[in-house]
């Protein structure tokens, strides 16, 4: 447990992301970002997108962040953080700043998958080099639980909402991490907030990497989801286990599976406890259940061969 | 007749990016648009030639243009870029955050028509988009005036007073695209004139700072009041740019640019590239004893107002003329000559032309000092 040990340290003394702040009881966010923050060896700057994070953390004149923090936008994390890293380079060269630095980038699913996907994939294909997190809870959750990209099929949102003529979003969610894969980057993962020990060793990675990194963590909101707060962490656990989430990284295009799940639950039980999908579980429900259960099952397959083909 | 010893053929375009390459910018994000592009362009050859140091970032859009320059400025690095109509209008919403964070970003705009229908040519309809923005915004008259204004927007923008955005406006194609003598000063003389690049609180610099937090009722009204001080600090910082400008170059620039005013009884007030025509104009009815003048605004934001409403007060007659349209509304700049010269006696016209690069003759401007312009050029409102 080494790792545990570190971040531990990390944690001590001066916290990142300090306590205080106003982010929901039970909100996997806080956790992801500190996990991320602690695995870094070198002094970081964080570049946040508007959403939960940046709201619940910066009321002025307070402030939660012990760490150089910059918020600029929504839709624009990423080209802000374009700007910091091209400053960093040019500061650099002419010997004005001795500082080896970790860019570190936070944005939710929706400043990620919709509003924030061109700067994202601007500055993927430029290589800056920074670690960009989405901390994905699957829809707008600041906002008050609208859907997004993110969302899955199925769930009940705020603008996707069950219904007489609605079971939910009818749409499947984009893969988002596959769009990074595409941009040929040294390193993409996908991780979640339950999983804390495979997501600090992925970060250790990204920030190693020698150009943009790019991590989809899923963490779990329970006002969006509809879970017990104190399920998190259970919640996000069994979106591991039932291959709906997998977890797996891309070095320079080269797909491996981090946490094999050869014994999956149904997905029925990462549906069940959250609110969101509760309609599913009524009359008439099976056939969509079955429905997330055939393309789980598809998703993971695929993703299994392009394991296999590199090996 | 002035002798130009050091002068050089270029266009507007190409004279910004010789500013820009004197000036070494840190950073320079980039993206293209008509008629702003030969800037960037030329900016790009001479960094490609080893002229200039700066990181150009080949952002995807204008929006990310002005993200990756508030995040460069605040990180520490003197940054600037360049934009046009359309451009302008997707980064209105970060143009609008930079000055409210405080970004010192210097921005060339090769003023153009805004869509729809889609024009290419030169109009202000873009600038007048970001007018409330809280930016510092300079129209220059030809490349001249633009190749200057650009070495001596890093000063007024960096200005601890200040710290805001300032835009640089040059008209479509009349200056971006038209080659003209323009005398450049010596690189090692920008240099030293513009001189290091320093912030408070830079997100690079080693302290803890928190940039960009959101502000509450109980802050944000006082947040957008200092920020409003800082663009006023803006006609002070110009003025005193100017006068080191003018000891270092022997050409002095003000806010306003008044031309045969001082005799005169009626003038045209004006932004940009027209105030070339209309001199010319004014010297031509000057030699048959008219008493005519021009008022020429350099600096649009912040708004001399007093200064202007001491220009024009004892006048009997001035016509505005706009190069932009506030449908509903009066046009932008009449309206707020109107303001400064309110409880005055001079008469006001107020006239819209050019919308779309349209061609404003001599004729023209005789015929709004002839008070026979009734409905030409474009539209026309008595006071």
């Amino acid at each position: 447990m080494g790792r545990l040990k570190t971040l531990v340290r990390n944690e001590a003394g001066t916290p990142p992301l300090a306590g205080g702040h106003s982010l929901c009881q039970g909100c996997g966010v806080p956790l992801v970002v500190r996990v991320v923050l602690d695995s870094i060896t070198t002094p970081k700057v964080v570049i946040n997108a508007t959403g939960c994070l940046e709201v619940a953390t910066t009321r002025y004149p307070t402030t939660a962040w012990n760490v150089p923090w910059l918020h600029v936008a929504f839709e624009n994390a990423a080209a802000a953080a374009s700007g910091v890293e091209s400053a960093y380079r040019a500061l650099r060269k002419q010997g004005r700043l001795a500082d080896e630095l970790t860019f570190v980038v936070f944005a939710g699913d929706g400043g990620t998958y919709d509003i924030g996907l061109q700067a994202l994939s601007g500055a993927l294909e430029r290589g800056h080099r920074f670690v960009f997190v989405c901390y994905d809870n699957e829809a707008y959750m600041n906002t008050g639980i609208q859907r997004s990209g993110a969302t899955p099929f199925g769930a009940s949102t705020t603008t996707s909402p069950a219904g007489l003529e609605s079971f939910g979003k009818a749409q499947q969610r984009k893969d988002m991490t596959a769009i990074a894969v595409a941009h040929h980057i040294p390193y993409v993962a996908q991780a979640a907030g339950s999983f804390w020990h495979d997501l600090s060793v992925k970060v250790e990675q990204a920030a190693a990497a020698s150009g943009p990194a790019f991590l989809n963590v899923l963490s779990d909101c329970p006002l969006g989801w509809g879970h017990d707060a104190k399920l998190g962490p259970e919640v996000g656990r069994l979106a591991v286990e039932t291959r709906f989430w997998p977890l797996y990284d891309v070095v320079d295009g080269a797909y491996r599976l981090t946490h094999d799940v050869p014994k999956p639950r149904p997905v029925a039980e990462w549906l069940r406890p959250q609110a969101r999908f509760a309609h599913l579980f009524r009359d008439g429900g099976e056939r969509l259940v079955a429905e997330i259960q055939r393309r789980v099952d598809d998703d993971w397959s695929s993703l299994v061969a392009r394991c296999a083909a590199q090996r | 007749m002035t002798v130009l010893t050091s002068a050089k053929l270029l266009t507007g375009g190409e004279a910004v990016a010789h500013a820009m390459r004197q000036v070494n910018p840190d950073v320079v994000p980039v993206y293209p648009i008509t008629p702003q592009t030969p800037i960037i362009e030329t900016f790009a050859k001479l960094a490609a030639a080893g002229l200039a140091d700066a990181e150009i970032v080949n952002v995807e859009s204008e929006h990310s243009a002005m993200s990756a320059a508030v995040g460069a400025a605040l990180a520490g690095a003197r940054t600037m870029t360049a934009t046009s109509s359309q451009g302008l209008a997707l980064m209105a919403e970060v143009v609008y955050i930079a000055a409210s964070m405080r970004a010192p970003v210097v921005m060339a705009v090769g003023n153009r028509a805004l869509s729809g229908p889609i024009n290419i040519h030169c109009d202000h309809s873009d600038a007048m988009l970001v007018r409330d923005s809280g930016c510092v915004q300079l129209f220059a008259q030809d490349a001249q005036e633009a190749y200057d204004l650009m070495v001596m927007a890093p000063r007024i923008a960096e200005r601890g007073d200040v710290l805001l955005p300032v835009l640089v406006g040059l008209d479509g194609f009349t200056v971006t695209h038209l080659a003209e003598p323009v005398e450049l000063l010596p690189d090692e003389a920008v240099r030293e004139f513009v001189g290091e690049y320093s912030i408070p609180h830079s997100l690079l610099g080693g302290d803890v700072t928190t940039h960009g937090p959101f502000a509450m009722p109980d802050s944000y009204f006082e947040l957008k009041v200092g920020q409003a001080r800082a663009l006023d600090c803006a006609l002070h910082a110009f003025a005193e740019v100017a006068h080191e400008f003018a000891e270092l170059s022997g050409r002095k620039l003000g806010v306003l640019d008044a031309y045969r005013l001082e005799d005169a009884g009626r003038a045209i007030v004006l932004l940009g590239s027209t105030a070339g025509t209309v001199k010319d104009v004014v010297d031509e009815l000057r030699a048959q004893e008219e008493e005519v003048g021009v008022l020429a605004i350099r600096s649009f934001r912040p708004f001399p107002r007093g200064e202007i409403r001491a220009a024009l007060e004892w006048l009997d007659e001035a016509a505005v003329l706009d190069r932009a349209l506030s449908p509903g509304a009066f046009a932008p700049l009449y309206a707020e000559i109107a303001a400064a010269t309110y409880n005055t006696d001079l008469h006001l016209r107020s006239h819209v032309y050019g919308l779309g690069g349209r061609d404003l003759l001599p004729e023209h401007i005789r015929a709004v000092f002839a008070g026979t312009a009734p409905d030409f050029p474009g539209l026309r409102w008595d006071a």
